[in-house]
């Protein structure tokens, strides 16, 4: 794309459809994943009767199960397409930290944010800072909260199975015991919710202030620009 | 040479009938099939009593409390016919110099031939002076009678993992067993619990005894047969876990009713052991049948978990004790607050833009 002092910047194709639709499964599960998680820790109030007449728990943890399935499921895939799609599809895998250049737009974006410029930067992608909290918080935070998760379900399949042998053998006695690994797992669900907060937060507000669409280019895949100056990544 | 334990199981007077009965349920108490049966009193009618070693470091007695409880096999059995337990502080006749001689006899005698079995911990802040045995440190009888053994069983979570005497913040710096330095590089048989399930304690022994090899442990060294499960897996009040029916409080319908304990701190769902299998005191009961929560006695640092009637642990290093949720709800509402004084900023700031451009 040559730039030109004034030229009408069309619409960009940037998130192709598995990724959109990744993406608002995973909005689903970790939704989903953060209450039935918050439930297991502190269950809702008993019930009474016999035991045979309710499944109240049982079913509060197989939705977890479930949910944590689609988001491993997910994620395997996300990988996946990260080498398959196109290269909006690598970014929040791969920040180049090892550029200067990149470390300066990141605190250009946290100006921004901060409010002490007028004017963000025009992006096709990811914002450099959006890159980078998505790859501590949400990529290393979804491996983190996998890794531990499958740990405490191997305790429930037990030696023998997949989940014990590869995670729960090595992970628990990392972390000290069970006990432990719950705690962090859930601190973990604690960091997705900030993550989740903040993600919503600036999803709006860059909707509204960038100048670029945000929400609806995680529905139809494409990215509209609001003025006609060529954007700072090139693509 | 040491008797046989049948030798010595026939000199007391029992018969072959109730010898070949024993070692039925020797077997049923070790998971083995019947067929062991049969091996288990050849081994016994024709290898000597092993000897064994029984150090006590920093501990409360519970283990050897415990142990001397067994119903299956019985403790007098295992004691006076399957062992040769030549060194027992607690409960040996002998005292004083006499007794501590008993040690440098049985290593010149057996020497890598005998169990060492170590109760409690060793202290090793002040070089070991917070536990002496005999006017010397714990810590340096227990690496001197390393040297010389077969293979050290851990009885109990303070020789396992720590326990009390090295909860936070751990005073004397009390040392589990495969953590004291300088130890020789023996098999280490952990059998945590405090204390330990009896009957665990002399299938552990039985099982090496009748095998001749340890029983096969875990990737942290506790034996398969009664640490693969958590007590929450096979605990007879798993039902009204699953149903969603807790007892709320002590006095509650649903305690009355004998309802799941989760909510009231319950650490069946994150403890190890075989209390809801084997239970206490021949069978009879454990924790959990009595009304009352696990306290995941068998697990490392469970002192310092927090609360027993807690279901979240307190993490330190906050300046205050605070549980996940705490320090959860606590970051979420700063950000959450961040992001409305934020928004509330960006909205006015974007007003009186436009008002500039106008």
């Amino acid at each position: 794309m040559s730039v030109v002092e004034k030229h009408k910047e069309e619409a960009v194709y940037v998130y192709q459809a598995p990724i959109r639709i990744w993406h608002w499964i995973q909005a689903f599960a970790i939704f989903t994943l953060a209450v039935t998680g918050y439930l297991i820790a502190s269950p809702l109030p008993s019930v009474g009767g016999e035991a045979y007449d309710h499944y109240i728990m049982g079913y509060i943890r197989w939705y977890h199960f479930v949910a944590a399935y689609m988001v491993i499921i997910g994620f395997v895939f996300r990988i996946y397409w990260a080498f398959v799609g196109n290269s909006h599809a690598r970014q929040i895998f791969l920040p180049p930290v090892w550029r200067p250049s990149w470390w300066g737009e990141v605190w250009h974006e946290v100006k921004w944010y901060l409010m002490l410029i007028s004017e963000p930067k025009k992006y096709t992608g990811h914002n450099p800072l959006a890159v980078l909290t998505m790859h501590v918080l949400y990529v290393w935070g979804t491996v983190f909260m996998i890794f531990t998760g499958l740990a405490l379900y191997g305790e429930g399949t037990g030696p023998g199975s997949w989940q014990h042998s590869y995670f729960s053998t090595w992970i628990i006695p990392l972390f000290g015991q069970s006990q432990d690994v719950h705690t962090w797992h859930h601190l973990g669900m604690w960091v997705i919710i900030c993550f989740v907060i903040i993600h919503i937060y600036v999803a709006v507000r860059e909707d509204i202030m960038s100048r670029q669409s945000i929400i609806s280019s995680m529905i139809s895949g494409w990215r509209m620009f609001k003025d006609d100056r060529p954007p700072d990544d090139l693509h | 040479m040491h008797e046989t334990f049948y030798e010595v199981m026939r000199r007391q007077g029992i018969t072959r009938r109730s010898f070949l009965k024993y070692c039925s349920l020797a077997a049923g108490a070790l998971g083995l099939s019947p067929a062991y049966a049969p091996q288990i009193a050849q081994a016994m009618e024709t290898k000597p009593r092993i000897p064994v070693l029984w150090l006590h470091g920093l501990e409360c007695t519970c283990c050897s409390e415990s142990f001397i409880r067994s119903a299956h096999p019985l403790a007098k059995d295992v004691i006076l016919s399957m062992i040769s337990l030549d060194y027992d502080d607690t409960i040996m006749a002998a005292a004083g110099h006499q007794a501590e001689a008993i040690i440098e006899e049985t290593i010149q005698k057996y020497d890598g031939n005998f169990i060492l079995a170590v109760e409690g911990n060793a202290p090793l802040d002040e070089d070991g002076m917070y536990c002496i045995i005999g006017g010397k440190p714990f810590v340096d009888q227990l690496r001197h009678v390393a040297e010389h053994c077969k293979a050290i069983i851990s009885w109990g979570s303070c020789a396992s993992w720590g326990c009390v005497q090295a909860a936070r913040p751990n005073p004397t710096r009390a040392t589990p067993t495969h953590k004291v330095p300088g130890l020789a590089d023996k098999p280490i048989i952990k059998v945590p619990g405090c204390p330990p399930i009896s009957e665990v304690m002399t299938a552990v022994i039985t099982y090496m005894l009748t095998f001749e090899k340890l029983p096969e442990l875990d990737n942290q060294g506790r034996p398969k047969m009664f640490y693969s499960q958590r007590i929450h897996d096979k605990c007879y009040r798993r039902p009204h876990f699953d149903a969603g029916q807790f007892v709320e409080r002590f006095d509650d319908e649903g305690a009355r009713r004998g309802y799941c304990l989760y909510k009231v701190g319950c650490k069946g769902p994150t403890t190890y052991n075989a209390c809801s299998t084997v239970r206490w005191n021949g069978g009879l009961s454990f924790p959990i049948q009595a009304g009352h929560p696990c306290i995941g006695c068998s697990e490392d640092g469970f002192w310092d978990k927090g609360g027993f009637y807690e279901r979240l642990t307190d993490i330190k290093g906050f300046g205050v004790e605070a549980s996940a949720d705490q320090i959860g709800m606590k970051a979420a509402a700063i950000v959450g607050g961040a992001v409305a004084i934020h928004a509330g900023v960006s909205v006015v700031k974007r007003i009186t833009q436009k008002g500039d451009d106008a």
